[in-house]
């Protein structure tokens, strides 16, 4: 009985040294920790300044009469280079925030056979909905995602621990992994955005650091008025002005996430 | 008592050193990964779990099979499950140390996975996954040697070790239950998206599991002097086959339910798997193996003659065993995938040192497993002498 405590005990011992040498490695290994210690935390980045622009629940809503393929050429480019977003030749290791795609993919449970024509080949651009009822963060298992009072769910690269499992559970495919060190496919790297580390998570994430220094997002400056920005608890608010006047669908919301992105069609 | 584990014959040594050679080789890999980034793998933005996280979830199986000698031996005191009792928990015990390598394994960022206790979050399955498998480790580790070592000292185990026992019941089926919660809970995968795929998960394991232990039970047979028994072996085949007649019963359901409704959303990843869509399907000769051989091996376990012939026994055991692993291991999870949320087909098939980094895992785990059995059959030898 003895012996066998002891054995248990030197088991025991074993397994605790496994794990306290895995949080050694990572105080040893990349400057991606380092980083984290210094300014790039997501409290740090997404820190409100005086003139910060605030809602109760912000919200997007998409003009579907406006958009064309240049304007999404234009907002892709925009959001891409504001938040650093690399450019992957291989497809598997793809990154995008927002992108546009055919009407029968952005609503694929609203498809029809005989679909107004303008909608057959209309691009739609797509990015994370904001979910209001997000299952990206209730799946996350460490809290790398997160949800903001204002409804941004938002993340944090330091804390991710890569799982993906914020992937399988979001049902708009919004998100992206770093399949690879990003840093390497970055073209003209913006100063003001963290760039991420391989083996995270990314996503759109409204422009949050915009937004705390009195800036609208980035890919509704290059919309040309496709795009309005706005908070969606005040009826005062552009975008429910629009909203009570145009009629306007979102993505699968028979799934009760709701999103807070909305398509006027 | 592991002291036993270092006196062999010569074939116990090559076999010890030809699998630290497949570690050996398998973990060059891994570090080509950790170093790249799991780019490496087959896996991408439309699949972003693959091959790891199938050989997880299927290992989660074989190692809460060991209730099915567990709940015999302690709750219907089925003595002769005894004999054999220890093969079944240390399957256990390398199954779950080759599940937390394989999670490992798919971590983007594996030296943090320890912030999934430093903030712990209840709302996540993942969390109490990784709860219910270290305690399944511990209470099998725990009850394995203890009972163990009472033998060996030929005196009945300790008394506290009962409750962990009957513990260990309901944790086993806890295990494969959170694993599939992991999946079924998710509003957006239609694939995944049922209520029966905890039922399924844990009849698949009951056939698969049992079945790779009558194999070793076979094996052990052959290369030590122990012999597990022809009794114990006949009894396992019974519950390999009640388990696999239930796992494509609860299938078969599903596709019922897929296929007589309709909807999209349902129907089109078994398509995907069977049938291939949008002119996409690498899946397919895999789907259509992996029911073959579990038909074929329930209908060799049904008939009592070739159930009765150990060596058509072993034929249907690593029918069971291969085709279940193909089901669970490639078209479980990649099923779930194809097509993606916006109805797209991104396909998946892992890649070379994908395959080579699981293979040193499973090398890991036949390690551990070997060093086991020879423990245990050395104590038995010990007290046959
Ligand atoms: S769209 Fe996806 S990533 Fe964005 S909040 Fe909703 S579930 Fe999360
Ligand atoms: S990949 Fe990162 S953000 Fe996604 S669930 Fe895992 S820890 Fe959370
Ligand atoms: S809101 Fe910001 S982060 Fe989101 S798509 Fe637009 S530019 Fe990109």
């Amino acid at each position: 009985m003895e012996n066998n405590r002891r054995n248990f005990l030197k088991f025991a011992g074993v397994t605790v040294l496994g794990l306290g040498s895995l949080s050694l490695l990572d105080g040893l290994t990349s400057d991606d920790v380092i980083a984290s210690a210094g300014q790039t935390s997501a409290e740090e980045i997404y820190k409100k300044g005086a003139n910060a622009l605030t809602a109760k629940r912000w919200g997007m809503v998409v003009d579907t009469r406006i958009i064309t393929a240049a304007i999404c050429r234009k907002m892709e480019n925009a959001c891409h280079q504001t938040h650093n977003v690399p450019d992957h030749a291989n497809k598997r290791h793809e990154i995008k925030w927002i992108w546009d795609t055919e009407y029968k993919h952005a609503f694929p449970e609203k498809t029809d056979l005989f679909l107004a024509e303008r909608f057959e080949h209309l691009p739609i651009p797509v990015f994370c909905n904001h979910c209001a009822n997000p299952p990206c963060v209730q799946a996350c298992p460490t809290q790398a995602t997160f949800q903001r009072a204002d409804g941004l769910v938002l993340m944090d690269f330091h804390r991710c621990i890569g799982c993906r499992f914020c992937m399988a559970a979001c049902p708009y495919g919004s998100r992206s992994f770093n399949f690879r060190d990003p840093r390497e496919a970055i073209k003209n790297e913006n100063p003001e955005f963290p760039t991420r580390m391989k083996g995270v998570v990314e996503k759109c994430n409204f422009c949050a650091e915009r937004l705390a220094v009195g800036k609208e997002p980035a890919c509704v400056e290059a919309s040309d008025g496709a795009l309005i920005f706005g908070d969606l608890e005040d009826p005062q608010s552009e975008i429910r002005k629009l909203l009570k006047e145009n009629y306007a669908i979102r993505r699968k919301q028979n799934l009760g996430t709701n999103p807070s992105v909305y398509y006027i069609v | 008592m592991l002291d036993k584990a270092l006196k062999g014959s010569k074939s116990y040594w090559i076999w010890i050193f030809v699998l630290l050679g497949v570690i050996g080789t398998g973990f060059t890999f891994y570090l080509k990964q950790l170093d790249f980034g799991l780019g490496i793998t087959g896996m991408s933005r439309d699949v972003t779990w693959g091959f790891y996280i199938a050989q997880f979830t299927f290992l989660v199986g074989v190692a809460a099979s060991a209730v099915m000698l567990v709940i015999p031996y302690y709750l219907h005191n089925y003595k002769a499950f005894g004999r054999i009792m220890i093969m079944g928990e240390f399957l256990a015990i390398s199954s779950m140390i080759m599940c937390i390598l394989f999670i490992i394994a798919d971590l983007g960022q594996p030296m943090r996975l320890l912030n999934v206790l430093l903030y712990p979050t209840p709302h996540s399955m993942l969390f109490w996954d990784m709860i219910v498998l270290s305690g399944y480790l511990l209470i099998n580790l725990v009850v394995s040697w203890n009972v163990l070592d009472a033998e060996r000292n030929s005196v009945p185990p300790a008394k506290w070790l009962k409750p962990i026992i009957y513990l260990s019941v309901p944790w086993a089926i806890s295990i494969h239950t959170v694993t599939a919660y992991l999946y079924c809970g998710l509003p957006g995968r239609g694939f995944w998206l049922t209520a029966i795929l905890a039922p399924r998960f844990l009849a698949s394991a009951f056939a698969g599991g049992p079945a790779f232990l009558i194999l070793l039970c076979l094996i052990v047979r052959r290369v030590t002097n122990f012999d597990p028994g022809r009794e114990q072996i006949q009894s396992l085949s019974k519950v390999v086959v009640y388990g696999s007649i239930a796992n494509m019963f609860f299938f078969l359901c599903e596709v019922f339910v897929a296929m007589y409704s309709q909807i999209p959303e349902h129907l089109d990843h078994l398509q995907y798997l069977f049938f291939g869509l949008h002119g996409h399907g690498v899946l397919v000769p895999w789907m259509w193996t992996a029911m073959a051989l579990i038909v074929s091996g329930i209908i060799l376990l049904l008939i009592p003659a070739a159930r009765k012939n150990e060596a058509v026994l072993a034929v249907a055991c690593a029918f069971t065993f291969i085709g279940i692993w193909i089901d669970k291991g490639m078209g479980m999870v990649a099923g779930g995938f194809v097509p993606n949320p916006l109805h797209e087909v991104n396909e998946y098939f892992p890649t070379f040192p994908e395959v080579m980094i699981a293979v040193a895992v499973y090398g890991t785990g036949f390690l551990i497993l070997t060093i086991l059995y020879k423990v245990f059959v050395g104590v038995k030898e010990e007290l046959a002498a």
